[in-house]
């Protein structure tokens, strides 16, 4: 981020430029108060809009009665409210899709930090605007300043109001354009007197506390900043865009320090303000120690919610690792050309706590070059940070740790009577203390806290002199009991906070456990239904309750998987599931967008983007997850997403290897098109050419040759047609034996019979056992099985070498081999010879094959649930194919039929 | 007097070199290069002998078959390809005499349209069938190979002569099935091929290559009764 004095347009503005691009504009009326005629100005523009012939619909706009105001509606299409069900009472809402659907050039929507009634689609109303602004459609809003998020706590201590319906500061520097709408305060205060100002009924009584000169006078100055600062703020992104060179100031950075003691909130709201007026960036940090997981889900929650506070008012993030919490701070600071850091005040050091400086003292003493702001917080926030660090323990088992407590120290005054005659009053007092400490581990502070007091009073009573009284009179038993209630006190916080710890690291070691246990889960999973099914199994049991998975399928997202299985969802949640799916972001209940669904809906994303969405919903006592819940499923949806993704990068691996194959195949079959179609023919054509030219010239026998020779191509290009033909209906699946009694004797001599020309130069031996029972197969298919490899063996064996079909009946299946004497197959080849247009390559001496006479012999084979393979023939010259068939029905019952 | 034999195919390629065959062997050739044109000219040129082509453009050759058996007995020859056997049978089955698969060689061409035109064995006459070395005395139901009398089984016989009836033509199972085992059986191939094994153990010089009785893949057999 150093190249703030570069002439190059910045990185990050262009960045922001081009996410600009197909975005409609936002331009925002900002007024300083109520009544300062922000609607009015609105519509004003609106017509000069109108005027100029561009398309503007009022998506809603409140008039509040005001005569003026509606009269200047007209002439401007208006949007028909969508009504809103909410407990038995019907709300106007805007109709976001309707507005959508009609796609205006401009839309007015008026009162950005409107909160909808539930039910709606999103929370707030400026997430509708937001929505809008992504189709392309620009927008025209209103809004009062104190209804800015940063500034809430000003407005706050300035007006004694606590507005309740804020809006992200992101969205107003987003805008595109900001008029401020200004009214002096006494103008203002007229208005309000002559009734020309809506007041809403529950805020009467506050009216006149609100629109006090002091406060609006507090107000307007606040809106007039932020409008000049946002003009300031325009002229330098102008400049770095178009890159002219400075002179600007070198970018600051403020750098506030979050962690889970302070008033984060506060810090960072002055964080953000700080760095505005400095015209700043700020960034908001955390630091991650190796005791970070000793932290309560109270705390985390804390930081969490501070971090996003952070981004939501358009700073920066960031959780840093490192022990020296100062050091890691500064060196971050440093990288970053931070040049203020805020941090809380140093909290006053604890009860026998942590010794020596506190982070802040420290910081502010190695801080150097850096101004270091030191935030004070509000008392009444403290208690309520130590107290959640130990869980207050509530019912029975608070009870039992009481009794326990009552039992360890009878147990422990037992002990002392057995050794008070032999020891020193000395060893009583540990005894007592070893029981406090047991209890405190056991059972809890409080629990420990008890023992302490009973043991302290058994103590007093039974050892210290005078016995069975709570008096004492010997100065060194006072002291003795005095520091046996300080150890014991000393004793039970520590052990307490031990016991806490040991929660907490259990509580991690569960999350690990989980997270281990998912990773391992579905990094077994082969398929994407497998992957899925892990995801909604593991998702559910976590939460203990319902889980779905939701892909992209032909009509939008259908659901993949679900635990307990599922089959629909309610429009409700199929729309936020979709709104998910869409932007990324979480939908449904328990979210910020369409939170009356029945689901909450995770989107599942990975660096290529999303693949899913994940759904859960609780059945048990919780409404939805909690925030350290929230967190396990978000992790949980990553690494689903990346397995998802995997399964399917696997597939498409497989169909990229499937398309090569294919394209491999085409490949081969052109290729064997272009040469076994033409050989043929060249013969054919060259012969029958000859014949007639040279009819005359030509002896008898040259003419019975080339005559000889037209047959013979004719048929070989016949042959290849026919297998041509089976191939593509085996491939097809179109090719289904139709099964029946047969006598193998019978399809072998005619598969010979059809050879007969080529097997003329080769003896064709038969041997078929007599045992041979009839077969169950397509005769028409098995001999065409036999046709090509008696077609083959005489093709590639010498002339005058004897082939063989040799077949025998075993109890497991029949066995049927042909073999010849030929070159044999390379034993590599040997399974390669049953892939189609697979050609043993023997030179230029043998050309006739086509490449596909095995192929189809396998695929008939295996259609008939038999096998084939290639084998060396007997000690080890030429070729046998073996073919194994099942077993034909038992056909007892034929034999002796009369 | 010559035999008039009716070609319906569409191609003229085929036509013509059955033109030029048919009659360099004496017989005469009807024309018709479509279905209609073939019902037509088998009711008005009565022809003795008609070749068909299964794959016609204007309607599917099976129904030339059904509209010509309607209204005459004379013999039909159909034309077929390979891998359509259920084709074949059907075709047999509504009436039908043989079939020559595509591509074929003029010679079987000849050899069927023979078969076709010689007059049935005559029923119950005095026929004796000669096929290779084997004999076949329909009228004394006596079979002998070489001069030497063979024993047949009752089945094995009336096979035998449910074949020597029809020497040369093909004959579906089923045809066989219902003649020799009766209708109920027609499905029941298993009993035909064990029955055409044995006879062939007796009447073959060589069962593993039959010359005498052979199969027709996915039809049915044939008696040859000469070569």
């Amino acid at each position: 981020m150093n190249d703030d004095r570069d002439d190059r347009p910045s990185p990050e503005a262009l960045l922001a430029e081009a996410q600009r691009e197909g975005r409609g504009r936002l331009k925002i009326f900002l007024g300083a108060a109520p009544g300062v005629g922000k609607t009015y100005a609105m519509l004003e523009a609106a017509h000069e809009r109108v005027r100029e012939g561009v398309d503007v619909v009022a998506g809603v706009v409140e008039t509040h009665g005001r005569k003026e105001t509606e009269a200047l509606l007209k002439g401007v299409d208006i949007l028909a409210p969508q009504m809103v069900e909410y407990r038995g009472k019907s709300f106007r809402e805007m109709d976001l899709d309707a507005l959508i659907k009609r796609r205006p050039r401009i839309a007015l929507v008026d009162e950005l930090a409107h909160t909808n009634i539930p039910g709606s689609r999103h929370v707030k109303r400026w997430q509708d605007v937001e929505e809008l602004l992504t189709t392309g459609i620009d927008v025209y809003s209103t809004l009062n300043i104190q209804h800015l998020e940063s500034i809430n706590d000003i407005v706050e201590q300035i007006s004694g109001v606590k507005v309740r319906e804020t809006l992200p500061d992101s969205v107003l520097s987003t805008a595109d354009e900001i008029e401020l709408i200004d009214l002096s305060p006494q103008d203002l205060i007229k208005r309000l007197e002559e009734g020309k100002v809506y007041v809403p009924e529950q805020a009467r009584r506050a009216v006149h506390s609100f629109f006090s000169p002091g406060n609006l006078t507090a107000l307007r100055e606040m809106a007039l900043r932020h409008a000049a600062e946002r003009v300031d703020r325009q002229m330098v992104d102008y400049m770095r865009a178009h890159a002219i060179p400075g002179p600007w100031p070198a970018r600051e950075r403020v750098l506030v320090c979050i962690d889970e003691k302070v008033d984060a909130d506060r810090l960072v709201r002055f964080a953000k303000r700080s760095a505005e007026r400095r015209g700043a960036a700020w960034v908001a940090v955390t630091i991650e120690t190796s005791h970070a997981h000793a932290l309560t889900e109270a705390e985390k929650d804390r930081i969490d919610a501070a971090m996003r506070l952070a981004i939501q008012l358009g700073g920066e993030s960031a959780t840093l690792q490192g022990d020296e919490v100062v050091d890691t701070v500064l060196g971050y600071a440093r990288e970053r050309n931070c040049t203020q850091v805020v941090v809380g005040r140093a909290r006053k050091a604890r009860w026998f706590g942590r010794m020596g400086k506190s982070v802040t003292e420290s910081l502010i003493e190695k801080a150097g070059e850096f101004t270091v702001v030191v935030v004070g917080g509000e008392d009444e926030d403290r208690p309520k940070s130590v107290m959640t660090r130990h869980k207050p323990q509530t019912g029975w088992r608070l009870w039992l740790g009481y009794l326990a407590a009552l039992v360890a120290t009878a147990a422990a005054t037992g002990i002392g009577f057995l050794i008070d005659a032999r020891l020193p009053i000395g060893n009583i007092s540990v005894t007592y203390l070893l029981a406090v400490m047991i209890v405190a581990i056991k059972f809890g502070l409080r629990a420990g806290i008890m023992a302490s007091i009973w043991s302290f009073l058994a103590f007093n009573f039974f050892f210290t002199e005078p016995r069975r009284t709570f008096a004492i009179t010997d100065v060194q038993n006072i002291l003795t009991v005095a520091y046996f209630l300080i150890a014991a006190f000393i004793v039970s916080n520590m052990a307490a906070r031990l016991r806490t710890q040991i929660q907490a690291t259990r509580e991690s070691a569960r999350r690990t456990t989980n997270l281990y246990e998912f990773g391992r889960k579905i990094t077994a999973a082969a398929t994407l239904d497998d992957v899925l099914w892990a995801v909604v199994h593991h998702v559910a049991t976590t939460i203990h309750g319902r889980s779905l998975v939701l892909m992209p399928g032909e009509r939008g997202l259908a659901i993949a998987a679900g635990y307990p299985p599922e089959d629909e969802i309610d429009d409700k949640s199929a729309g936020a599931a979709d709104w998910a799916w869409t932007h990324g972001k979480l939908a449904g209940r328990g979210s910020t967008t369409l939170p009356t669904a029945d689901w909450l809906f995770l989107p599942l994303k990975t660096g290529r983007g999303p693949v899913g969405v994940m759904g859960v919903q609780m059945t048990e006592d919780a409404d939805m997850p909690s925030p350290a819940q929230l967190r396990l499923l978000e992790t949980l949806a990553d690494q689903a997403a990346v397995a998802v993704e995997r399964t399917t990068l696997v597939a498409d691996i497989e169909t990229a290897r499937v398309a090569t194959e294919r394209e491999r195949l085409r490949a081969a079959l052109l290729s064997s098109l272009s040469h076994d179609l033409r050989t043929p023919l060249v013969s054919i054509m060259g012969a029958a050419t000859t014949l007639g030219t040279y009819d005359e010239k030509l002896e008898a026998e040259g003419r019975q040759d080339l005559i000889q020779t037209i047959q013979d191509e004719a048929e070989r290009l016949n042959r290849f047609v026919q297998n041509l033909l089976d191939m593509t209906k085996l491939g097809s699946g179109a090719l289904k034996p139709r099964v029946d009694w047969v006598d193998l004797n019978d399809v072998v001599s005619s598969a010979v019979k059809r050879t007969e020309r080529l097997a003329r130069r080769h003896g064709i031996r038969i041997e078929i056992a007599p045992d041979m029972p009839l077969l169950c197969l397509d005769a028409v298919l098995m001999e065409q099985v036999f046709f090509n490899l008696l077609d083959n063996a005489c093709k590639y064996a010498p002339p005058g070498t004897p082939v063989k079909v040799w077949a025998i009946k075993t109890p497991k299946h029949v066995a049927i081999e042909v073999s010849d004497l030929g070159p044999g197959i390379p034993p590599e080849d040997r399974e390669k010879v049953f892939d189609m247009f697979y050609r043993v390559n023997l030179g230029d001496s043998q050309t006739a094959g086509t490449g596909l006479g095995l192929a189809i012999c396998r695929g008939i084979i295996e259609a008939h649930g038999g096998s084939i393979h290639a084998e060396p023939g007997l000690h080890g010259a030429g070729t046998c194919i073996i073919i194994h068939l099942p077993l034909p029905p038992d056909l007892a019952d034929i034999k002796g039929y009369e | 007097m010559m035999p008039r034999i009716l070609v319906i195919d569409d191609e003229p390629q085929i036509r013509k070199f059955m033109r030029i065959s048919l009659t360099a062997n004496g017989y005469e050739v009807v024309e018709a290069e479509n279905a209609t044109q073939g019902i037509e000219a088998a009711r008005t040129q009565s022809p003795d002998l008609l070749i068909l082509d299964l794959g016609l453009p204007d309607l599917d050759g099976q129904e030339v078959i059904s509209a010509v058996r309607e209204q005459s007995e004379v013999p039909i020859i159909i034309l077929s390809v390979r891998a359509q056997e259920l084709d074949k049978v059907e075709a047999l089955d509504r009436g039908a005499n043989d079939y020559v698969v595509k591509p074929f060689g003029v010679a079987e061409l000849m050899a069927r349209v023979r078969a076709v035109l010689r007059p049935h064995a005559a029923k119950g006459g005095d026929e004796v069938v000669k096929t290779g070395g084997v004999q076949i005395d329909l009228t004394r139901r006596v079979v002998t190979r070489d001069g030497v009398e063979l024993h047949l089984s009752k089945k094995e016989w009336e096979l035998l002569e449910f074949f020597a009836r029809s020497p040369d033509h093909v004959l579906t199972h089923k045809e066989i099935l219902k003649a020799v085992w009766g209708p109920a059986h027609t499905d029941d191939t298993a009993y035909l091929r064990v029955y055409v094994n044995q006879l062939r153990q007796k009447l073959e010089d060589d069962p593993a290559q039959p010359t005498l009785l052979v199969t027709e893949p996915g039809v049915g057999y044939r008696l040859k009764a000469r070569d």
